[in-house]
């Protein structure tokens, strides 16, 4: 064969395999609302930057007539490219080839590329889109299961992982996105599950879709399993490009930095919380006062709303932000957002990323459901997260800073590097009415007007306990700073914890309360 | 999230505050005192066989119902010594969760 010959040859192998199942199939995907395994890829990589290796590799199945049936790529594209510059390792299930069932083959295209991941020190993508083992390999479908996930588990921590669920991803397959750092969902796309409606029906005699039982917003929403929410693939692939640009290549970096940016809306910031400690405010309009160009980028907006975390820059370095969230349910810590915070807390410090926490909450959530679902241990992990953590810990009390909330929220007694408040903060054991009914119970119960008596006392206590000064005596609050300080005190904060070093004592790992 | 028109409360430490309730906190499952004279299936499945007849009394331990449940055949038992008062259900059937099978009363 001439060298063009040959040329020609390869041309053609490779088109075939791109083809995937074949036009039929992609018109299948496409009705679906759904781009091909590679135009995703290409949607979410620098234009041109984007290598594909394992084309040629065959699947491995030889029973039930499988020794005769080609399959292009065996399923799934693996590959290298860039975004923003930056490398990055991917791989994305084919949905029109075998339904993207992972056979032996698949699998070890997949560890292939996490290895490599994990050896290189650069994130990796993996697009879900698959049926799920494929049974005609058996047992060999379900040992390339179980060798993802062990990558998964060695890389966590060490190199960013991000999964991105763009079609069906059930039973066992579900466990490499719920071990990977971030899940992102898109609306009517992705469905995701441990036993499907199929089998529930059968079994249970309950009948479910699969969206209400596994779509995007079950996970965004209810589950607390998907990190990222979209409508649209597109608006997916710019929700990833996004988190990139804040997060490090690896755990021995720090995250890229942009130039500095003063907050766009010189919001007001007295303006934004209400004096009376009862009412609400969108705690996300503290932190855009705060930000680089007032920009937040929120994870995990629908679930467990009453605490907010996410990335902001400061003087265009990547901070995370932990903030209770007065609007939903006052604020308060429970069983999933204490999950929420701790799980981000511990991102962040992997990743050594400065933590800004700002604390309004009255204490934890009442209720039989909460202490009967763990609302100890889960909890605990906050605290947890926090003593663990030994990136920059800066605190700021906005408000109400009560009881084990208080300890909770990255007080000084967890090790923050530096607690501020503001004059509204109210640092106390619990809140003046409550403390008022304990300590002036026989008074309240003795007064001729008990509810006259009540007040008054409440008052009092107020009067007395309600505000930061009594912890600024003792030195658990460094400084009683303005509201319209904050910004520049934290970025003060931040500059003199640039270099800071902790030690940590020598142990395999710790045991936080899972 | 944020989207209900009335104003919604939450109290904490006999303090009320102003907030918006979330999904899963409306739909949380409200505690009740179990009542250990109702058997229940812990889990949903099918009857393959009723042990007893109302009015019987039995002791603690012996099998009244076996429910086929996550391809295994659960045995129920009696948690105390007591009578059969009423059954609630019968071969074949398809039960789900937490369903009053059997409603008992101990015995002296």
């Amino acid at each position: 064969m001439s060298l063009k010959r040959s040329i020609l040859d390869l041309r053609k192998r490779k088109d075939e395999v791109r083809l995937g199942g074949g036009e039929e199939a992609i018109e299948k995907q496409a009705a679906m609302g759904k781009l091909t395994a590679r135009e995703r890829i290409l949607s979410i990589v620098d234009e041109g930057s984007f290598h594909e290796y394992d084309m040629f590799v065959e699947h491995a199945g030889t029973d039930f007539d499988m020794g005769t049936k080609v399959l292009a790529g065996d399923g799934v594209v693996i590959g290298t490219g860039t975004i923003y510059g930056g490398p990055v390792c991917l791989f994305a299930q084919d949905f029109t080839v075998a339904g993207g069932s992972l056979g032996l083959s698949h699998a070890r295209k997949i560890t292939k590329i996490m290895d490599h991941a994990l050896k290189m020190k650069v994130p990796l993508i993996g697009i879900n889109d698959s049926g799920g083992a494929r049974i005609q390999e058996g047992v060999n479908s379900l040992a390339g299961y179980g060798e993802i996930f062990f990558r998964n588990t060695l890389s966590s921590g060490v190199i960013p992982q991000i999964s991105v669920i763009l079609g069906p991803c059930a039973g066992g397959a579900v466990y490499s996105p719920a071990l990977t750092d971030f899940v992102f969902v898109v609306e009517n796309i992705s469905k995701m599950f441990i036993t499907g409606p199929a089998v529930i029906k059968s079994v249970l005699g309950e009948d479910i879709s699969m969206e209400a039982l596994g779509g995007a917003r079950v996970h965004a929403e209810i589950t607390g399993n998907a990190h990222f929410y979209a409508l649209s693939e597109k608006e997916c692939f710019e929700q990833i490009k996004t988190l990139i640009s804040y997060i490090p290549w690896n755990n021995t970096q720090k995250a890229k930095s942009f130039p500095a940016k003063e907050p766009k809306t010189k919001l007001k910031i007295e303006n934004i919380v209400p004096a009376d400690a009862r009412l609400p405010y969108d705690i996300r309009d503290i932190i855009k006062s705060i930000t680089d160009s007032s920009e937040f980028f929120e994870i995990m907006e629908l679930f467990a709303a009453n605490i907010v975390i996410g990335f902001g820059r400061m003087n265009g370095e990547t901070v995370g932000f932990v903030a209770n969230q007065p609007m939903v349910l006052a604020g308060v810590l429970d069983c999933d957002s204490s999950d929420k915070a701790a799980r981000f807390i511990r991102y962040c410090n992997a990743f050594n990323i400065p933590i800004i926490t700002l604390e309004d909450m009255p204490g934890y959530l009442p209720g039989v459901d909460q202490e009967h679902a763990g609302v100890i241990r889960h909890g605990a992990k906050i605290l947890y997260s926090y003593s663990e953590a030994t990136v920059p810990k800066i605190t700021v009390i906005i408000r109400k800073a009560y009881g084990g909330g208080y300890i909770a929220m990255n007080s000084r007694h967890l090790r923050a590097d530096f607690v501020f408040a503001w004059p509204t903060a109210e640092i106390a054991v619990m809140g003046p009415e409550g403390a008022a009914n304990i300590v002036f119970r026989k008074e309240i119960a003795e007064a001729a007007n008990p509810e006259a008596m009540r007040q008054q006392k409440i008052q009092e206590y107020k009067d007395k306990f309600a505000n930061p000064y009594v912890a600024a005596s003792k030195g658990y609050i460094d400084e009683v700073i303005e509201p319209q300080e904050t910004r520049k005190i934290l970025l003060h904060a931040l500059q003199i914890s640039t270099h800071k070093d902790v030690p940590a004592p020598a142990k395999k790992h710790g045991l936080p309360p899972f | 999230m944020a989207d209900q028109d009335t104003k919604q409360y939450i109290i904490v430490h006999s303090a009320k505050y102003e907030t918006t309730y979330n999904k899963k906190y409306l739909n949380r499952k409200v505690w009740e005192e179990p009542n250990f004279n109702l058997i229940k299936s812990y889990i949903p499945g099918t009857i393959i066989d009723v042990l007893v007849q109302e009015g019987q009394t039995l002791n603690a331990g012996d099998s009244i119902i076996v429910l086929e449940a996550m391809k295994m055949y659960n045995d129920v038992q009696m948690p105390f010594d007591g009578k059969i008062l009423k059954i609630n259900i019968e071969k074949g059937q398809k039960i789900p969760k937490s369903f009053v099978m059997m409603e008992i009363e101990p015995v002296e």
